[in-house]
């Protein structure tokens, strides 16, 4: 197994969450910022398994997850939100959502 | 072996995270995003985590993308529009704080924090041993987080009801 | 270093395995017609060769003759990828399945399994809910309204009845300690009591999994994504020729893993469920054929509930999911952990 390096690992995780970090900046739609953020919880994710492995130990797995339990709670609930949101307004870009009342 | 796998898997999933922030149409950025959740899955696999990569696939790939899906093809949205304004600047920042972002953490991992092996091990990502971990030392982090399901699935029905 | 006979033998493990389901899948067009024809008072498919037997061939040299038809419409590179991604998942979702004991066969010991992994059932699950996405992506990419409408339907059914799936397996994990589905056919050796269904006290979650199982694979009474009348064929309407032979296939492949999934988990895997006299090879391959025996009564269970029963409305399938299978399973796995916490099974 060890013909691997962990901060190529790491690296990788690294890598991910910028892209991550770049599509919620970038996109509009609330879908899709979205799914830049779960990008970035995966990101976190592998970078958790990553030093688990490194100490061989469990507590990196259950942090992950826990992680993974927690985006997926968060996913419904953003996407219910987005289908109110898309009731109201007819589009899901953040753009149009600039003002407090409807 | 492994590295030519390491290899395959990060460019898979770089890739298609790519995909998933450029594309114009959201449903092709939903499916290349399930891409880079199957992609992790294999980084879980070549790290010897079985049962994390097992449910990666189950909850996230399986689950949560195809949820989505489902929402995106019942709203039927048109591909994303180019932001108008001020949006070259803002892409062409967050871009360069990317950069900045990477390169800060490669500095960091140059200095060796992290070791540069791997030990080999028998019993790491078992479903014994996370399952042992999970309902002995994290056990009221496990029921926390199944109460904060029944919110998040309540909260979930309530928000997208039309008449309460 | 590298384990050239090891590797030799995983590859003629695929080989007669996928043999063997496609196999199966021929034969499985030509019992559904001539079954649904025995129980309809007709005679079935009986011109080709005799008793119809040739009929697979016959169909399978018509499928590549067809005209391949792709919609202007259409997203192309989903719509292709769409019945290859279908195939895949249900190929792969059977290689965790124990379709032998393990033989010594020129001085190796070959566990007749492919993938003997230690969360193997979680591996079941998980190529089975990756089969969504070839739905999904045929739905969407057909750019057609009776298309779009089957795709979404399928998958809200199949993301429903995979919750029913899993609980009802969990009542199998608790009484057998493992994931390994190796192990838990090793549990129910012996007389047929031994079985997860009979003595193991897992009725009610064999009868959960098998209705589960019906809906997971699309098969009436659970078929409304595909259902004739009402939408045309659902997700695969714009489909033809080889493309659509390729989602029959991978729908007939999954019925196989399904079948071959309760099987293993409840009805004693590959043992016959008396003590035979033999030993070695030739046990092993009585327990083979025992196997093939049991999966196909499976299949004729599916055969025989598609032309007997009819079609579940699309809001009756979801309520019968959701609010009927789910309790149903968390009861049963209540009532299995009370009778493992008591010892009794």
């Amino acid at each position: 197994m060890s013909s691997l390096n962990p901060q190529w690992l790491l690296l990788v995780s690294a890598v991910l969450f910028a892209l991550g970090v770049v599509g919620v900046l970038t996109r509009r739609g609330a879908i899709t910022i979205l799914m830049s953020i779960e990008i970035m919880l995966n990101a976190a994710n592998l970078a958790f398994i990553s030093f688990a492995r490194v100490h061989d130990q469990p507590d990196g797995q259950i942090f992950a997850f826990f992680v993974m339990t927690l985006a997926a709670a968060e996913a419904a609930v953003g996407l219910a939100i987005v289908i109110a949101l898309f009731r109201l307004r007819e589009s899901t870009e953040v753009d149009e959502l600039n003002l407090m009342r409807w | 072996m492994e590295p030519v796998a390491f290899v395959v898997l990060t460019a898979l999933a770089v890739v298609s995270g790519v995909v998933v922030i450029t594309h114009r149409n959201q449903v092709i950025a939903a499916l290349s995003l399930a891409a880079n959740l199957v992609a992790i899955a294999g980084f879980y696999l070549l790290l010897q985590a079985q049962f994390l990569a097992l449910l990666q696939v189950i909850v996230y790939a399986g689950a949560i993308m195809v949820l989505v899906l489902f929402v995106l093809m019942l709203l039927n949205l048109p591909d994303e529009a180019r932001r108008r304004g001020g949006g070259r600047m803002q892409s062409g920042l967050a871009l360069v704080l990317a950069l900045a972002f990477v390169g800060l953490l490669a500095l960091a991992l140059s200095r060796g924090t992290a070791g540069s092996s791997f030990p080999a091990s028998d019993r790491f990502g078992t479903v014994e041993s996370v399952g042992q971990a999970l309902f002995t030392r994290f056990f009221y982090a496990f029921e926390a987080i199944s109460l904060l399901l029944v919110v998040a699935m309540i909260g979930a029905v309530l928000l997208a009801k039309r008449r309460l | 270093m590298i384990d050239w006979t090891g590797i030799a033998i995983t590859l003629v493990k695929l080989a007669v395995v996928i043999g063997a389901l496609l196999g199966g899948v021929s034969v499985m067009t030509l019992v559904e017609r001539r079954l649904s024809a025995i129980m309809q008072f007709r005679w079935g498919p009986n011109r080709v060769g005799p008793f119809g037997v040739l009929q697979p061939i016959a169909d399978g040299i018509k499928f590549i003759m067809k005209e391949e038809m792709i919609p202007a419409e259409a997203y192309k590179p989903i719509f292709i990828l769409a019945p290859a991604l279908a195939m895949i998942t249900a190929l792969c979702a059977f290689s965790v399945v124990p379709f032998g004991p393990t033989i010594e066969l020129f001085g190796r010991t070959i566990d007749l399994v492919i993938l003997d992994l230690d969360g193997g059932i979680l591996f079941a699950f998980a190529a089975s809910g990756l089969g969504v996405y070839g739905i999904v992506c045929a739905g969407w990419s057909s750019r057609s309204k009776y298309a779009l409408m089957g795709g979404l339907r399928s998958s809200a059914q199949m993301v429903s009845y995979e919750l029913a799936l899993s609980l009802s397996v969990v009542g199998v994990l608790l009484a057998s300690a493992t994931l390994r589905p190796t192990v838990i056919v090793e549990q129910q050796a012996g007389w047929f009591w031994n079985w997860n269904a009979l003595g193991g006290g897992q009725i009610l979650g064999f009868v959960l999994f098998v209705v589960a199982g019906f809906a997971e694979t699309n098969r009436l009474p659970f078929d409304m994504p595909e259902a004739e009348s009402e939408l045309v064929a659902g997700y695969h309407t714009e489909y033809s020729s080889m493309k659509f032979a390729m989602f029959f296939m991978a729908e007939y492949v999954a019925m196989f893993t399904m079948s071959s999934l309760a099987v293993t988990l409840f009805l004693g895997g590959y043992h016959p469920g008396f003590p035979l006299p033999l030993e070695g090879l030739a046990l092993a391959l009585v327990q083979v054929a025992t196997f093939t025996v049991k999966v196909f009564v499976f299949m004729f269970l599916f055969v025989w509930v598609r032309w007997t029963l009819p079609r579940l409305r699309y809001d009756q399938l979801m309520n019968l999911g959701w609010k009927r299978l789910l309790p149903l399973a968390l009861f049963n796995v209540f009532v299995t952990g009370l009778l493992v916490a008591f010892d009794v099974i």
